[in-house]
């Protein structure tokens, strides 16, 4: 059935169109690895490699200087660089809840779009946990943050603070999403092992397939293991984010010390992470053409769900304004009434526009299923989320409870360097990624195919 | 250099085909078998006869002291070794120690529940009798195979590849390592 009949007969139209065979899956994919060159990812990774470079000098002029070239200033000791990994840990949640929730689901739709979202979970939060680093002044002693146990500094760190329970929740969704991302890469990579013609492919893939023969008695342990690793990153979703917003929320600035923080921070997260999704995804499908397996139905899938997510930020920007006048409590109303007419006013205005008003397109089924509007809404709702988390950081910092001590953060263009560097990183690895993994998962795409069901022709 | 048989492998045609298959080599009592195909088969460990996975139960049981240990990491190293006042907050706070409890617990599990797959599955083992068959390289792109071992009690090559012949397997082939 196509496209076409399916609408009309309000079927869900197939998962992978243009009916392929299982060969023409890895056949399609593996191509993408195996063929040529294409001069345009030369070009891509020429300029993205270049700006890692403006990374590494930022970076290495940070370490060199200190903390003095970013326009951190009392009182607004933190800025662009948390408000950038707060972005970055969000963007990744799209992968996690693709790979992990709508797994648990059984939502077959995911198997398309499941592995580079993965790998873009992988990539974000690489650039995340960069800043964090970087901010903590000397890196070099870093491993300071670990438990461990030494008569150099004869003492432990403080598991009552925020912030270390921030770098277990960041560091631990980093190797479970590793763990993830790799486990489902093994029949794939088997798959590469058995078709490659040169010794290096033969080799590398081969090592990293482990030798998986794809028996029934390997299948049976990795399928559960599959299982509870999806199981395992589930919660991961909801909690790496609201453990993101306990640095903000167990202080008392006004603005930060609110309850619904958690669930607003995860919802803008996921929210994010399929905007950026949806970015990646549509340039990826068009240059490898992939428009069979990265169907319209998925699209619009993503759509619904950043529709809700941005339906789900904006209830919480509206409540949060209403806890501040029902509370009484002055300085929280100042906050609130400080953040939409105050110096920032821009920000939060962009934040509204970007994040609430703009994935309204997605009630119109037209909209929803027009490549080049969700392609464009998908890069505002990722800048109206950028300001999301600079409006929390800024606004409330910059004016906190005494006037005296107010001022207003301006960036450096240290903190802007960094920042476009991390997108130099992020475009970089995952250039690497599309040119030499499968960037869709060719034994999972396989298992959803109509033909793999065993009493596929059966007469029920 | 004396070969030895290590296995006969038989191809078929379709998952469906691979799915009777196996219900037919394990009537026939055979032990030491697998049924190769590019994804996993629904339904395809009870025509086997294979029993589930143990790895959950592994998993849950090292979830349980993971989540011991990192509590009790947190009571000793900010309750009892080394006190400090912070913010008037309490030495010993469940309520604190509970995201780092979490994350303990859950990145043990993710271990154990990859490392505990390949250790169940042999794996990595990079060499294997298997791999010196052309044919048995489809089955990571759309070959539905199935392997019988030497080492089954019942094997013999001559019955055993006749058998896999009988069920409907095709390109029955002859596995030899040194």
């Amino acid at each position: 059935m196509d496209a076409v009949t399916a609408e009309k007969t309000h079927v869900d139209a197939p998962l992978i169109q243009g009916n392929p065979t299982f060969h023409d899956v890895s056949e399609k994919i593996s191509s993408l690895i195996e063929g040529k060159t294409p001069p345009l990812w030369f070009i891509a990774i020429g300029l993205s490699s270049s700006i890692v470079l403006l990374l590494l000098g930022s970076v290495g002029y940070l370490l060199w200087e200190g903390l003095g070239i970013w326009g951190l200033q009392n009182p607004n000791g933190w800025g662009w660089a948390i408000v950038n990994f707060v972005f970055w840990v969000g963007i990744g949640h799209a992968g996690t809840l693709i790979s992990a929730i709508l797994f648990l689901l059984r939502q077959k739709w995911r198997t398309s779009i499941n592995r580079f979202a993965e790998a873009m979970t992988l990539f974000a939060v690489i650039c995340a946990g960069l800043f964090p680093a970087i901010h903590v002044g000397r890196i070099w002693l870093i491993y300071w943050i670990f438990p461990y146990p030494t008569q150099y500094l004869s003492m432990w760190p403080n598991f009552r603070s925020p912030l270390l329970w921030d770098a277990f929740a960041v560091g631990t969704y980093f190797t479970v999403s590793c763990l993830f991302w790799y486990v489902g890469l093994i029949p794939d990579l088997a798959t590469l092992r058995d078709r490659a013609t040169t010794k290096i492919r033969k080799v590398l893939f081969g090592i990293f397939a482990l030798g998986w023969r794809g028996g029934n008695k390997q299948w049976k342990h990795y399928e559960l293991a599959y299982l509870l690793l999806a199981g395992l990153s589930t919660p991961l979703v909801l909690s790496v984010h609201s453990i993101v917003s306990t640095d903000f929320a167990v202080s008392i600035i006004p603005g930060w010390h609110t309850t619904i923080f958690p669930p607003y921070f995860v919802a803008g997260a996921i929210f994010s992470g399929f905007a950026m999704v949806m970015t990646l995804g549509i340039i990826t499908r068009k240059i490898f053409g992939l428009e069979d397996y990265i169907t319209i139905r998925h699209l619009e899938n993503m759509n619904k769900i950043m529709l809700l997510t941005g339906m789900m930020v904006g209830y919480a920007y509206g409540c949060e304004f209403f806890i501040a006048w029902y509370s009484g409590n002055e300085f929280e109303r100042f906050a609130f009434i400080n953040r939409a007419f105050g110096p920032y006013w821009w920000a939060y205005w962009s934040m509204i526009s970007c994040n609430v008003l703009v994935p309204q397109l997605f009630w119109f089924k037209k909209l929803r299923r027009s490549i080049p509007v969700m392609f464009v809404a998908s890069i505002f709702i990722n800048i109206g989320m950028w300001f999301e988390r600079f409006v929390i950081v800024i606004t409330s910092l910059s004016r906190d409870f005494l006037p005296s001590s107010w001022d207003y953060y301006r960036p450096t263009i240290f903190d802007v360097t960094t920042f476009i560097g991390t997108f130099g990183l992020f475009l970089t690895l995952f250039l690497l990624f599309v040119r030499f993994l499968p960037v869709i998962a060719m034994a999972e795409v396989k298992g959803v195919l109509p033909q793999a069901d065993p009493h596929h022709h059966d007469t029920h | 250099m004396s070969e030895r048989v290590a296995g006969v492998i038989a191809q078929f045609e379709d998952p469906a085909a691979l799915l009777k298959a196996a219900e037919r080599v394990r009537d026939e009592g055979y032990k030491k078998f697998d049924c190769h195909s590019p994804f996993p088969i629904h339904g395809m460990d009870q025509a086997m006869g294979e029993r589930r996975s143990p790895l959950g139960w592994i998993v849950g049981g090292i979830a349980v002291i993971a989540t011991l240990a990192g509590a009790g990491m947190q009571w000793w190293t900010n309750g009892v070794d080394y006190q400090f006042v912070i913010s008037g907050k309490p030495f010993v706070s469940y309520q604190a120690y509970l995201p780092v409890t979490f994350a303990v617990a859950v990145l043990t599990s993710a271990f154990v529940s990859t490392f505990g797959m390949m250790a169940l599955n042999g794996l990595p083992r990079w060499h294997h009798p298997l791999f010196e068959s052309e044919q048995f390289k489809k089955v990571t792109d759309d070959g539905f195979l199935v392997s019988i071992e030497a080492t089954d009690r019942k094997f013999n090559v001559e019955q055993t590849s006749a058998f896999l012949e009988l069920i409907g397997g095709t390109n029955v082939e002859v596995i030899t390592c040194d």
